[in-house]
């Protein structure tokens, strides 16, 4: 059972103010923002049908929705954990110790990069590259917001505290 | 003594919010040009005579770059470039959070000099929790105060800036990948020529700047010729943020005349972590060769001198490493960043990032041998300058470089299966 995605009153709003940002014909360049919007509606992530219902409003094909949806990191096309955590590991954080924080929640909570934790509370995110906070580092971020100069304690405490929506 | 430009309002209290900025002579150079409808050329002339330079890696002259624009009518466009991802670099986000408005100035200015009546500001997608709603509201209070839009201080100026998102992709930082982008599609760079100043965002011609580029361009233009030139120290011209990582004590962002000696930079950031010694310094992004600690300490921070000591000055992320670092590491992570990040569009690229990743990996599991090191050098080579972008040429150049710098110690990882450190 697949039921259709409708874009509602509410979500229309929100892609038309993205659409206004271009020229009439250029709708296209909507869809980025577009699928981030719908993602979050559909706790984070899209899926086939939500795809189909862009492409209507956008009078864009599937396939060119499809192939974003597919080569930017953050859009998942998969369900994912209800809570995202991205751990940078790129070099700056490497040299302050990452990967102790990322072996540290992969124990901890018992999953590995990539993987969603059984109860689906939490999504620890893999191909986390840079994410500009090279000089607060470690660091990773919890749906998105930023957590710098990590340590172990703190990592148990921020991760303790999310408080599942 | 020191003098900011891009950093001025940091520190402040409400440092993102129009009134602070306004407190700091904000938007003033705007209003003189739409009081005195000052010319355009007269504006590129200004900015040429600065000598600014791109600061978002390639170093490129802004005045001269947005010369290049046509003079004929019709729609152009200005594109900021806030999608910094460069390992090491972290300066636009603190301009984005705590200076939005001298970015909305420096796009106004910019828009203005090349005749562009939309602009738009490309935010990483992971910037959406922080950066993008305070930019977001830098916008809505600019274009309240009439500094934006239409009729632009009862003028009949044009002029609308909207503010975009991207969605997780490192590759998107090139400028036509952004182009690409911004017209919806995946984000591969276009083969140029066409310049994007003749053919850019659909189709018409485009002007693409770094944040702090343009964040920077309001105080020039409020000052006198050659007031930015004379900011620089040791026969060198302007200023940039250094993004200081890794082993010191303060990590953080610095923006300091260009030629200050790289030695007062790193006391700047507290010295080394722990008091232990320096051993590589990778002084522009991830992206550019290696330089020895001990030679580092002679670099002045400008173009030049830290292209004598064999590297480039790049986006000013500058990653210090201290004697307990293990080369060998380093490098397999930078290989792993460009072989994930690469779009796939080019073999040599493709391929060749992919086979760096996996010799390394081979290596740090101690089934490495001399004959890998040189495969690491041969495919280096086949890689660089025989790409379409310069991802290519960013993933060949630190093989090469680590390489060269501390052969012995990757000699010894592949000899004794073990790191030379740990
Ligand atoms: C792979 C790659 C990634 C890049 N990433 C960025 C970036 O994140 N931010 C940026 O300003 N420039 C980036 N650049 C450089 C841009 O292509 C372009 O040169 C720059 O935005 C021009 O602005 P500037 O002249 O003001 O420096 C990147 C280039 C390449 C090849
Ligand atoms: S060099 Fe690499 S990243 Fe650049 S266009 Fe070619 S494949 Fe893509
Ligand atoms: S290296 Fe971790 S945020 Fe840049």
């Amino acid at each position: 059972m697949n039921p259709e995605f409708i874009i509602n009153e509410e979500l229309g709003k929100l892609i038309s103010n993205v659409v206004k940002k271009f020229p009439s014909d250029k709708k296209r360049s909507a869809v980025i923002e577009s699928l981030l919007i719908l993602q979050h509606h559909n706790n984070g992530y899209v899926t086939k049908n939500i795809i189909k219902a862009l492409s209507d409003y956008l009078s864009v094909s599937e396939i060119d929705i499809y192939e974003v949806a597919t080569f930017y990191t953050m859009i998942n096309i998969d369900p994912v954990g209800r809570n995202v955590i991205s751990v940078c590991n790129n070099i700056s954080c490497m040299l302050r110790g990452s990967d102790e924080i990322l072996s540290h929640i992969e124990d901890k909570l018992k999953i590995k990069v990539g993987e969603s934790t059984k109860d689906n509370k939490f999504y620890l995110k893999d191909e986390i590259e840079c994410l500009a906070a090279c000089n607060g580092g470690p660091m990773m971020q919890v749906n998105h917001k930023n957590y710098e100069n990590l340590t172990l304690e703190k990592v148990d405490e921020i991760l303790e505290s999310v408080n599942d929506k | 003594m020191i003098n900011k430009l891009c950093t001025e309002t940091f520190g402040l209290k409400n440092p993102d919010s129009l009134k602070t900025y306004m407190d700091k002579q904000g938007y003033q150079a705007w209003k003189n040009i739409i009081i005195e409808q000052t010319p355009k050329s007269k504006i590129i002339e200004k900015i040429k005579e600065s000598g600014l330079r791109g600061k978002g890696g390639a170093g490129f002259l802004t005045g001269l770059k947005w010369s290049f624009i046509p003079l004929l009518d019709g729609q152009k466009y200005l594109v900021c470039n806030s999608d910094e991802s460069e390992p090491g670099t972290c300066k636009d986000r603190d301009i984005l959070r705590y200076n939005p408005h001298s970015i909305i100035e420096g796009m106004l200015i910019a828009s203005y000099a090349i005749g562009a009546s939309v602009a738009y500001n490309y935010l990483r997608g992971e910037f959406i929790d922080e950066q993008w709603k305070v930019f977001n509201h830098a916008l809505s209070e600019a274009y309240n105060a009439k500094l934006i839009g239409k009729n632009i201080l009862s003028s009949n100026i044009t002029i609308d800036i909207h503010a975009l998102i991207g969605a997780g992709a490192y590759i998107v930082g090139e400028e036509t990948a952004m182009l690409e982008s911004i017209e919806g599609k995946r984000g591969m760079p276009r083969i140029k020529p066409p310049f994007p100043a003749i053919k850019g965002l659909y189709g018409k011609p485009t002007i693409i700047n770094n944040t702090e580029t343009l964040a920077s361009i309001p105080k020039i233009m409020l000052n006198k010729p050659g007031w930015y030139k004379s900011l620089g120290v040791n026969d060198t011209e302007g200023m940039k943020i250094f993004s200081m990582s890794g082993h010191v004590n303060n990590p953080g962002n610095f923006e300091i005349a260009l030629g200050t000696p790289f030695s007062e930079l790193l006391n700047l950031a507290g010295g080394m972590w722990n008091g232990k010694n320096i051993k590589a310094v990778i002084p522009g992004g991830s992206s550019v060769p290696v330089v020895k600690g001990d030679i580092m300490m002679q670099v002045n921070m400008d173009y030049d001198s830290i292209s004598e000591a064999g590297s480039m000055l790049g986006s000013g992320g500058v990653i210090v490493m201290d004697e307990s670092t293990c080369m060998v590491s380093v490098l397999q992570r930078i290989s792993r960043f460009y072989y994930s990040e690469s779009c796939g569009q080019c073999t040599p690229c493709r391929e060749g990032t992919g086979w760096l990743y996996k010799i390394l990996t081979h290596i740090i599991l101690g089934k490495g041998t001399q004959n890998d090191l040189h495969q690491l050098e041969r495919i280096a080579t086949q890689i660089e300058g025989h790409c379409i972008c310069a991802l290519g040429d960013a993933a060949a150049m630190p093989v090469r470089s680590f390489l060269k710098n501390f052969w012995s110690e990757f000699e010894y990882y592949v000899d004794k299966k073990e790191s030379m450190v740990s």
